[in-house]
This record gives structure tokens, C-alpha cells and sequence, in this order.
């Protein structure tokens, strides 16, 4: 029963995962528009249970029985399979990162990973990178130009920023000497003064920076500029297709918030008094906060700043960075 | 079709859990194949549930005015919703093929780069150097200038 066994604690785990996230997603929906409104000065939904917290609810369910619309002239399977590309490659894309510290459960060892393996960043970047199908397919199937010309801005933005979380994800590597994400975290154990984004303070930057344009949040959103391209690739879609997009998106936050903590910010590792699993979750819960918080607080840019920013401003930086840290390193 | 779907994940199925039983050293770990692919499918299925939960509202088969694409409420729309768009789109998907390909040969140096010492580093700044002069060429040629 030894290899049932695994299979079972593997499906368990993985249900867990998939529910915690999309549940997460659909909680960061709610905070979102409340943290927005404070930051505006207004009160954000309030009439739906107390302080509005069964705005969730009552989304949900219209959300879940809405009309399903199919535009006639799609090219039908395309346009039907696209929005589920976003949310299974954002979920998959989480075997490979480590959430927790080990935990014991009923006297059994509990490793809250997936699938440990030693390539995970490998591993996560590239899952998450399959996620770039969703709206390029999404944008082309709907035959409308304000989907396609979205399709395009959004490919081209996600192709870009991939070369710089690569390049700015490499100088940290270096200096750990390891592409697992459990060793990357035991790398900074020695408390605060440990963290990398002391020691590799423009990777961090530039992977924030990278983070915010990979998953198309507030100042690289050109995806969702109303006055350009109406709504972008999802412009046809409604109802529940609609809301894989959303979902896609919102996990994908939650990833990157991980990543960042795992790699720059000392992950599951106990901070003073602090338990491991709690300091993460302080962690992860800033970086959501401060995706939201970008997003009152800047306008966004235009595509061609966006494109200057990546190739002349940001790679030459992070390949710089990888020069220094290999002359200091040797 | 179906069966034979069935069958191959059946089979690779057992293959993975014999190897498991056996605790051989292959040259993908098998947990993670196994634990990936569980993933994944599971991953699969939830939006699918998600997307099978319009059968509980309202279902209708639309009108012709509800069915159409998006055009900004303009009948008989100008163009071709497939139409040609910018040539710049083209390039620079073609660009980061280029330096995606640089990235992913980067990564075992970058691991190995205390074991390999100076000669690493002589020889991957050689081959970033040959990549950095193609982004300045690509600058010069203004692959990259919108307007």
C-alpha cells in the first residue's frame, strides 16, 4: 500500500492547494475593492451582510448561473477551451512551491509541497509562462479587433517580462547554487539579516517589477485599458469564462507573492518569535496588499514606455547585475 | 478514442508505481511526474466544474443582436476581426525567442558557477557580451521604437 499511499496524500494535498487558492482568489476579489475604496475615501460594498462581507456570496452566485454567450462569428472550440487555460496552468504552476514549513499531523510527517523537485523555480516559471495561451488563443477566437489588438499588447508585455524575471532570478541563483525552492529558503535561515534582498537588492526590484507586469497588475495593465481596447482579449467574454480569466490573474498574484517571499524575503523561516507558517502568511498578505496598493496609487503606463522600460531600461540592469555578481562572487 | 486514452494513462500509471515500488534512481523523478500530472488534471477539472455551473441559470440560445461580436454598438462593422496588425508584434515575440533561449542555457552556468571559477565566468561573459552587442544592434536597427 506504499505507492497508494503517496498517490493519495498527493491527490489531498492537491485538492487542498486548488481549493485554498481559488478560495484566496475569490477572498482577494473582496479585499481588493475594499482596500480601493478606503483608499478613496469611500466605503466600498457595505450592504450585503456585515461591511458587506457577503458581496463574495452573492458575486459568486451570479457569476456561477450567468448566461453563457458564445459570439457567432468565434471560432467556437478555441474561444470555449481558452479560459480554462489561465487557472490550470496558474494552479499546476503550484506543485513546485513549498507553502509551509513541515508540519506533524496525527503523528505524520506533513512536507505541504506538491511535487519536491529539485528544478522547482524551473518548474514554476515555466508552467506559469503556458499561461501566455490563454489570451493570445482567447484574443484570436473571438474575431474582434479590440480582442485581438489586446491579444497582442498582452503577449507581447508577457513575452517581454519574462526575459527579465529570467535574467533578474539568475543572480540570486548564483549565489545559492540551487534551483530548488526548499534550498533557497534553507539559504536564509539566519534570520532577517539573512534575507537575499539585502544582498541582491536590484534583483528583487527588478522581479517585483517583472511580477507586477506578469500578471498584468496596475501600472503595466494595458490589457484593460477601457479608452483603447474596451476590455482586451476578454472582451466577448462573459458569465463564468469570464471569471477563469479572473481567476487565472488572481492566482497567479498569489504565486508570484510566494515566489517573492521564498526567494527575497526569507520564506517559511521563523522571524523572532514569529513561527514560520505565520511569517510567511504576513509576507504573502503584504505583497497582495501591495499589488492593491500600486494600483490606487499609479496610473498605468503606455505600451511603448512599457516596451522602452523592459528592453533599455530593465534587462541591461539585470544582465549588469549578473556581471557583478559574478566578478564578486569568484 | 476514449479507450485509448484510458489505456495509455492506465499504463504509464502502473509503469510510475512499479517504479516507485522499486525505489530505482530514474532519470525524471517519477514522484514528481506522478505528483505533477495529479496536479495538473485536478487543475483541469475545476474550471471545467466552474464552467458546468451555467447550466443552473438562465439557458438560452441568444438572439442575433446578443450573439454578435463586440463593436462598440456599430452594425455593420469596418475590417476584419482577423485582420493584419502591426509587424512590431511579430519581432518582438521573435526577440525574446532569441534571449529566452540565452536565459535557459544561463541557468545550469549559473548553479555551477562557484565550481566553474574564472574559465565559467570567461566563457559565459564571452557568449552575454556576443548576446548584448544583438540587443544593441536591435536598438540600432529600431526593432524596438513604437512610432
Amino acid at each position: 500500500m506504499g505507492e497508494m499511499a503517496i498517490v493519495i496524500e498527493t491527490v489531498i494535498k492537491a485538492i487542498t492547494v486548488l481549493a485554498v487558492v481559488a478560495g484566496m482568489a475569490a477572498f482577494a476579489t473582496y479585499i481588493e475593492r475594499k482596500v480601493l475604496a478606503f483608499m478613496q475615501r469611500r466605503l466600498g460594498p457595505m450592504h450585503v451582510g456585515p461591511h458587506g462581507i457577503l458581496q463574495l456570496a452573492a458575486d459568486g452566485i451570479k457569476l456561477f448561473t450567468k448566461e453563457d454567450i458564445v459570439p457567432q462569428n468565434s471560432i467556437k472550440p478555441i474561444f470555449k477551451i481558452a479560459p480554462v487555460i489561465a487557472p490550470a496552468s496558474a494552479f499546476t504552476a503550484m506543485a513546485a512551491v513549498p507553502f509551509f514549513p513541515e508540519f506533524t499531523l496525527f503523528g505524520y510527517t506533513v512536507h505541504p509541497i506538491i511535487a519536491d523537485i529539485n528544478v522547482g523555480i524551473l518548474f514554476v516559471m515555466g508552467v506559469a509562462s503556458v499561461g501566455m495561451y490563454a489570451p493570445l488563443l482567447a484574443g484570436m477566437s473571438s474575431v474582434n479587433k479590440w480582442a485581438l489588438l489586446g491579444a497582442a499588447r498582452t503577449v507581447i508585455q508577457l513575452l517581454s517580462f519574462e526575459v527579465v524575471t529570467g535574467l533578474s532570478i539568475l543572480a540570486p541563483l548564483m549565489m545559492i547554487g540551487s534551483l530548488s525552492l526548499i534550498d533557497i529558503n534553507d539559504y536564509q535561515m539566519g534570520g532577517v539579516g539573512s534575507w537575499l534582498a539585502w544582498k541582491q537588492p536590484l534583483a528583487f526590484v527588478l522581479f517585483m517589477i517583472a511580477g507586477f507586469a506578469e500578471t498584468n497588475r496596475t501600472p503595466f495593465d494595458l490589457i484593460e485599458v477601457e479608452s483603447e481596447v474596451v476590455s482586451g482579449y476578454a472582451t466577448d467574454y462573459s458569465g463564468m469564462r469570464w471569471g477563469l480569466f479572473f481567476v487565472g490573474e488572481y492566482a497567479n498574484m498569489i504565486t508570484v507573492s510566494f515566489l517573492v517571499s521564498i526567494i527575497f524575503l526569507g520564506g517559511y523561516n521563523p522571524i523572532w518569535f514569529i513561527p514560520g507558517g505565520l511569517a510567511i502568511l504576513l509576507k504573502i498578505s503584504f505583497f497582495i496588499f501591495l499589488f492593491l496598493w500600486v494600483r490606487a496609487a499609479w496610473p498605468h503606463v503606455r505600451p511603448d514606455q512599457l516596451m522602452w522600460l523592459c528592453w533599455k531600461v530593465l534587462m541591461p540592469l539585470a544582465l549588469l547585475n549578473i556581471l557583478l555578481t559574478g566578478i564578486v562572487l569568484i | 478514442m476514449k479507450l485509448f486514452f484510458f489505456t495509455f494513462v492506465s499504463s504509464n500509471l502502473r509503469y510510475y508505481i512499479q517504479h516507485l515500488k522499486r525505489r530505482e534512481d530514474p532519470r525524471v523523478s517519477l514522484e514528481f511526474v506522478l505528483a505533477a500530472s495529479i496536479t495538473f488534471i485536478l487543475a483541469i477539472l475545476l474550471p471545467t466544474i466552474f464552467l458546468l455551473t451555467k447550466n443552473l441559470g438562465p439557458n438560452t440560445k441568444g438572439n442575433r443582436a446578443k450573439n454578435l461580436a463586440y463593436e462598440s454598438g456599430v452594425s455593420k462593422s469596418f475590417g476584419d476581426g482577423q485582420g493584419k496588425f502591426n509587424v512590431k508584434f511579430y519581432l518582438v515575440a521573435i526577440i525574446f525567442v532569441l534571449f529566452d533561449v540565452e536565459i535557459i542555457f544561463l541557468f545550469p552556468w549559473a548553479v555551477n558557477v562557484r565550481e566553474l571559477g574564472w574559465f565559467g565566468i570567461f566563457e559565459m561573459f564571452t557568449f552575454m557580451f556576443l548576446l548584448a552587442s544583438g540587443l544593441i544592434y536591435i536598438y540600432k536597427i529600431k526593432a524596438l521604437k513604437w512610432q
